[in-house]
């Protein structure tokens, strides 16, 4: 057999990978289309802000968003003050030695774990052992604890972009470490952290395993009186929409699924518009 | 004073290192616990051998083969189409896309890691499913096919961002000689680039793999959910995953079948640790 010319083995290379990036690329516009077009029809001010009425089959999602905004609120108090310092202590106070390499494995494993998994340690140790119940206060520290290493990372990375010509001047200047930190550092890694923050809360917003038994309501049509009580939220109210209960209308569906993927889109954007926006204004 | 606060500051920073090891210790230790009670009364080999899974007969019988087989099958479909497509595209946008559409592409890949899985679910549920039952002439379009599809897609973001991460960290150096050389393009790129980046890629697909092991909800709304031994790709499957997430509803706390559900969890904890391992393991390699 003769072996193909260089070029003609570039052009049918360059056909399969084209093919390939096409059929990636095609179905994500698919969806967004499909969520948008079907769901639309759906959202209006009564959706947005009524109970469900009729088990759900008619009226609006407005305990689901009120409850995804908690859980959102409750995980970001959670996630953010130990990823951050925890990163703090990864770039500005670690030495290379055994702790920190524990540390740094310990967030690679947490990152890999299965949120279902997260799911049955939030149920183990948060609900039952330490007697929260299905709880706003137990489902945001299991999405808390799923989101850590997000919030980690892009401390870490953010910390790092910071050049050491700031430590060593405001050392130099006689500031201790910490007021250096404080002052010569943080402000500059701030749109980095803010932006991993972000979306870790976006992801935590969207997932439906790690909530299914540590706060989730079926069907709970009144608002949550404390962080004891248990919310619908809107992932968990998707998929019981469109799975659990039968006859239902599909419009409901594509209405949920829609202002989800929109809150998601949202707080998505907030974070690429801080990320370019600062990138912009770095000087160094 | 300053002295004390800068103490108190610093110990709180080192204390939140602490607790992120505890975190992983704890979660553990409370799978392992859990799961070890089941193995009190039912012997670990039935468990791991089992070819039956009937929680709710008498006796229940927990056998996770069925459920390993159907993570297996929908792992193993979903790598077979989303690893050569993943990379293609990652070449797509690392090598060979003129600027405005590489911004475009990653853009809208970043756009697809966002989307929550349920959402992905509930697509996949009214659109693959009628096409694949109508396909295939099929009783019912939930089948493992169906889940590979779905988890190919949502293996993508994490594939493709790795993978394109690795092409991009080749040293011009390689290519320019080869250019030089009077290599085409895809000579570079096929000779040069993707050898040099080879543990790079690796590291994406086992990434990739990780996700689509622990993947639940997409799943569960689509394979149709049939705790039995799969022979094809067109019959329904259940995976360790969705039996947690479908089946924990029903349990008692501390009955039997609560605890073998923490064992599953306790296998699928161990499964991505070490997929997560050999990851890292490869990143730090390609990074060298």
């Amino acid at each position: 057999m003769k072996r193909l010319s260089p070029k003609l083995t570039q052009t049918l290379a360059y056909i399969f990978i084209i093919t390939s990036t096409l059929i990636v690329i095609l179905p994500i516009l698919g969806v967004l289309f499909l969520i948008i077009k079907r769901g639309l029809p759906a959202i209006n001010w009564e959706f947005l802000t009524q109970m469900p009425k009729m088990g759900m089959k008619a009226g609006g999602i407005f305990p689901a968003i009120v409850g995804t905004f908690y859980l959102i609120i409750g995980t970001l108090i959670f996630s953010l003050p130990l990823g951050v310092l925890a990163a703090i202590y990864l770039v500005e106070y670690a030495r290379e030695n055994i702790f920190t390499r524990i540390i740094k494995l310990s967030i690679v494993n947490l990152a890999g774990i299965p949120s279902i998994v997260y799911g049955l340690f939030g149920l183990g140790l948060f609900v039952i052992f330490l007697h929260f119940g299905t709880s706003i206060l137990a489902g945001s520290l299991t999405l808390a604890i799923m989101s850590i290493p997000v919030v980690v990372t892009a401390t870490k990375e953010a910390l790092e972009s910071v050049p050491d010509s700031f430590r060593e001047v405001s050392l130099s200047l006689g500031a201790t470490k910490w007021q250096t930190i404080r002052h010569a550092v943080l402000p500059y890694a701030l749109p980095g952290i803010i932006t991993g923050t972000i979306l870790s809360l976006s992801r935590a917003a969207g997932e439906t395993a790690p909530i299914l038994f540590t706060v989730a309501a079926f069907y709970l049509p009144r608002l949550p009186r404390s962080i004891f009580d248990q919310v619908m939220a809107l992932p968990y109210h998707l998929y019981v929409i469109s799975t659990q209960v039968p006859n239902m209308p599909l419009k409901l569906s594509y209405g949920t699924a829609l202002v989800l993927l929109g809150l998601v889109l949202f707080l998505n954007l907030w974070a690429v518009i801080i990320r370019t926006h600062f990138r912009k204004k770095k000087k160094w | 004073m300053k002295k004390i606060k800068e103490f108190l500051v610093e110990n709180s920073i080192r204390l939140s290192g602490i607790i992120i090891i505890l975190v992983v210790i704890l979660i553990f230790i409370f799978l392992f616990k859990n799961a070890i009670a089941l193995f009190q009364s039912y012997s670990l080999k039935e468990f791991l051998t089992g070819k039956q899974w009937y929680p709710i007969s008498e006796p229940p019988k927990f056998g996770i083969v069925p459920l390993l087989l159907g993570s297996l099958l929908v792992t193993v479909g979903a790598s077979i189409i989303s690893i050569p497509l993943g990379i293609s595209c990652a070449v797509f946008i690392s090598e060979i896309a003129p600027q405005f559409l590489k911004d475009t592409l990653k853009a809208l890949i970043e756009l697809l890691a966002a989307i929550p899985s349920v959402v992905l679910g509930f697509v996949g549920m009214v659109t693959l499913v009628p096409f694949i039952r109508s396909v295939f002439n099929l009783p019912t379009g939930l089948t493992a096919l169906s889940g590979s599809i779905m988890l190919a897609l949502m293996a993508m973001p994490t594939i493709v961002s790795i993978a394109e991460d690795a092409l991009n960290a080749v040293p011009k150096a390689y290519k320019e000689g080869a250019y030089a050389l009077g290599a085409t393009k895809w000579q570079v790129i096929h000779r040069v680039i993707l050898p040099a980046a080879f543990p790079g890629l690796v590291a994406a697909i086992m990434l990739g793999i990780g996700r689509v092991i622990g993947e639940t909800m997409a799943v569960m709304m689509i394979t149709g959910n049939a705790a039995r031994i799969p022979h094809s790709f067109l019959e329904p499957v259940r995976t360790m995953t969705a039996t947690i997430a479908a089946e924990m509803g029903e349990t008692v706390r501390g009955d039997l079948h609560y605890f073998a559900l923490f064992a599953i969890g306790l296998v699928l904890f161990l499964i991505t640790f070490f997929i997560n391992l050999i990851a890292d393991i490869a990143l730090n390699r390609s990074r060298r």
